[in-house]
């Protein structure tokens, strides 16, 4: 690991609360230096980056990922997934444990976290909260929390039944991690593809309810306080891909009586809405899936006032003859980990005036924060070298056909993006140069 | 003969193939008045000169649903129009062995396919064909999305009853006033029929005022939806018999019972309150009774009704194959599509 200089840039670190022009020293897979311009002089090093109008930045971290390996590399790899990953400034991503099979075993976990799976940047995984994600049996997070485990989900599946959740929640917080809830009663929503509302029915589809997102979310909150409250431990419930205005409303109310809730918004759901279906295009279908506008700004309210606490993408990847197919049929999701940034930038940014050190921290300090990752989404001196060096003037469009992930769907192929990634930095090694 | 239908298509190629008729919503008024123009002239043309029109061209009807109507109107005019048609249905071909919709149109579209008329349970499916193949696509009945030509023999059907034939043409064109002061109640299972989907979108864009009725589980106040592009078009009115006091036109559909016992609705109650019955017709004879089919006689609608003289049942059957040459004719760029689409 040589080292590497980044000069010229502007810092930008919320977790220290650095924004500044600082020129940076990254020595031994850790950042050495961090000074104003002109301090470094004469530092020689193998790599020298000049940042000059960039935004220098703490890699991203994205806590919501599916790679797809083990069992569906035809869709994703690790190595394809993580590339993808590095090309839109992310240094750390959270696998989702819904491979084939399911990650709910030592053995799986260490298998996927392993080295010759070529992770190009820091992987991490969150294993399955119950075995095979069938929501009746706890996983054994004790030795699953000491393999590497930052969480637990029954992610593409909520952990439905009350019992099972509760039991999740008590069994997470006494390891002092958190229960990622994919919040969606199955049992409203069966045959459903789409949101529910005049769209759905100008298109003869069924649709989703905001009341089976809601109503998952607004148990979940239950939980946590009547553990609180019974238990006397302080269980940690992080809302995956909130989508709804009453999800989210929840979920600001449960943070103002001082329960430990934190969510994620996905890009798609800030960025569209469910007209984007259009002429049922299958890159607009995903679960939870895009809903009304007054949903999409609530989204984006959300994320200014705090409610949010951070991007995370849902990269969710699938081979074109899986999208191919009657909408019904379609699977849900779609790519993201290449367009978030731009996208960010442009609806956030520049669209509601989200300052950009609010970006950065919702797609580095804050998804770190989340899922505890020390030393990560920060480029304090200490804190592990990931980075990312962005241009954050930078008008383009994103194409599907030019991506490093295995698949291509996603609706942003063409679309306007703001800021594009220059360079990207995991541990001290330059993964991606843009 | 394939290289007859070759169009050539200035700028960005188009998504969808010219003479696709995947919803009705995108076929602009002035498209409608030139189809029911050449479903006019069809029907005056001798037999003799009809074959001619579409004789030596492939048609492909692509059926994953039982269909009597539909089925055998685009079949008959295509045969009628000189075409030479193919039947694949779900039930007979390589879709049993779980055949993709994509690779079945690709493998018509091999087999010298022109045109594929596309019945499919799930909504949206003809805009995949058709993206898929580039081939002109009907529409014949998507999930619990539309019916596009049931719509238009429905315009036609209407417009005959209540104008007349106009002109020594015979034909009937379609303007925003076309159907003023007519008001139209379709009742019954809103919430799964893509015939009212269909004419809720077509009939408000020539005049016409929609009142939907029905109880909340077969028609959800998100219908109105389908009125969003034509302002005041569209309306909910679950009152059955206040319905009929204002309409001209009533549309009922077809229940199905099991449906009804899934949704929990009282079989007898709804009887009650949405049949089309001799009783509720006392008040209203002069109104036009229509229906798409198939009926359940006794349910939706007395026998009696469905028998009488107020009934444009079977004419809508009539206006169904009329309007479906024209369709195919369109699809094709023959007749007096032939211009306009090269």
């Amino acid at each position: 690991m040589s080292d590497i200089l980044i000069l010229h840039g502007r810092v930008v670190d919320p977790a220290s609360g650095v924004e500044a022009e600082r020129d940076l020293l990254l020595r031994n897979g850790r950042v050495a230096v961090v000074e104003p311009p002109g301090a470094l002089k004469g530092v020689e090093a193998a790599e020298t980056i000049d940042a000059t109008g960039m935004i220098v930045a703490p890699g991203f971290v994205d806590v919501h990922v599916h790679l797809r390996e083990p069992g569906q590399t035809y869709k994703e790899s690790i190595a394809t997934g993580t590339a993808a990953a590095a090309a839109g400034g992310f240094t750390s991503v959270v696998a989702m444990p819904n491979t084939v099979p399911v990650n709910d075993s030592v053995t799986g976990l260490e298998w996927m976290l392993d080295a010759s799976r070529g992770s190009v940047v820091k992987l991490f995984a969150m294993p399955a909260a119950t075995m095979g994600s069938m929501g009746v049996e706890l996983t054994d997070f004790s030795a699953l929390h000491k393999a590497g485990a930052v969480g637990f989900t029954d992610d593409g599946k909520p952990v439905l039944e009350d019992d099972a959740m509760r039991a999740a929640l008590s069994a997470a917080a006494r390891l002092g991690v958190l229960v990622s809830q994919h919040a969606e009663d199955t049992r409203l929503t069966g045959g459903c593809s789409m949101n529910a509302g005049p769209v759905a029915f100008r298109l003869g589809l069924r649709g989703m309810t905001v009341e089976a997102e809601a109503r998952i979310v607004e148990r979940d909150i239950r939980l946590l306080r009547e553990i609180e409250k019974a238990e006397g431990l302080r269980p940690h419930l992080h809302v995956q891909h909130v989508s709804t205005a009453r999800a989210m409303e929840a979920i600001r109310a449960a943070k103002r009586e001082g329960l430990h809730v934190t969510c994620e918004v996905a890009p798609h759901h800030f960025t569209l809405t469910d007209e984007a279906i259009c002429d049922y295009d299958t890159h607009a279908k995903m679960n939870p899936p895009l809903r009304a506008e007054a949903d999409r700004a609530a989204m984006v309210a959300g994320l200014m006032d705090g409610t949010g606490d951070c991007i995370a993408t849902d990269h969710a990847p699938h081979a074109a003859h899986e999208k191919e197919q009657e909408f019904e049929r379609a699977p849900n999701g779609i790519t993201g980990l290449e367009t978030a940034l731009g996208l960010a930038l442009r609806v956030l940014h520049r669209g509601q005036g989200m300052p950009i050190r609010r970006v950065v921290e919702l797609m580095s300090a804050n998804p770190a924060r989340v899922v505890s990752l020390d030393g990560r989404g920060s480029l304090g001196v200490g804190s592990f070298a990931d980075a990312v060096v962005f241009d954050p003037a930078a008008e383009w469009s994103f194409a599907a056909k030019e991506s490093r992930s295995k698949s291509r769907n996603t609706p942003f192929d063409g679309t306007a993006m703001l800021g594009r990634v220059r360079a990207t930095i995991s541990e001290g090694r330059i993964v991606f140069r843009g | 003969m394939a290289g007859r239908t070759t169009r050539k298509v200035a700028g960005d190629a188009p998504k969808y193939a010219p003479g696709s008729l995947l919803t009705i919503a995108n076929v602009s008024l002035e498209e409608v008045s030139a189809i029911l123009a050449e479903t006019a002239r069809l029907e005056r043309m001798p037999h003799v000169e009809r074959v001619q029109i579409l004789a030596g061209r492939r048609v492909a009807l692509l059926f994953y649903e039982s269909s009597t109507r539909t089925r055998t109107s685009f079949e008959l005019a295509a045969k009628s129009l000189g075409a030479t048609t193919t039947l694949v249905s779900d039930k007979s071909s390589s879709i049993e062995k779980g055949e993709s919709l994509k690779d079945t149109g690709l493998t018509l579209r091999a087999l010298g396919a022109e045109c594929i008329i596309l019945r499919h349970p799930c909504s949206g499916a003809p805009f995949l064909l058709a993206r898929m193949t580039g081939l002109p696509v009907l529409n014949a009945g998507d999930g619990m999305h539309e019916h596009p030509s049931q719509a238009l023999l429905d315009l036609r059907t209407i417009l005959t009853r209540l104008h007349g034939a106009t002109g020594a043409t015979g034909a009937i064109t379609a303007r925003a006033d076309s159907l003023a002061g007519v008001t139209v109640a379709i009742t019954g299972d809103i919430l799964h029929s893509r015939v009212a989907r269909s004419n809720a979108l077509l009939l408000p864009r020539l005049g016409a005022r929609v009142l939907l009725c029905g109880p909340e589980k077969l028609l959800p106040e998100t219908a109105l939806g389908l009125g969003s592009d034509q302002g005041e078009g569209v309306e909910i009115e679950r009152d059955f018999d206040r319905a009929l006091a204002r309409a001209q036109v009533v549309m009922m559909l077809r229940i199905q019972k099991e449906r009804l016992a899934g949704l929990e609705l009282d079989l007898a109650d709804y009887v009650a309150r949405y049949q089309l019955s001799r009783e509720r017709m006392a008040a209203r004879a002069d109104i036009l009774v229509m229906h798409p089919g198939p009926m359940n006689r006794g349910v939706e609608i007395e026998g009696e009704v469905a028998d009488g003289a107020q009934s444009a049942i079977e004419e809508q059957v009539r206006h169904g194959l009329a309007v479906r040459s024209a369709l195919l004719v369109r699809a094709l760029g023959a007749g007096r599509f032939e211009s306009v689409t090269v």
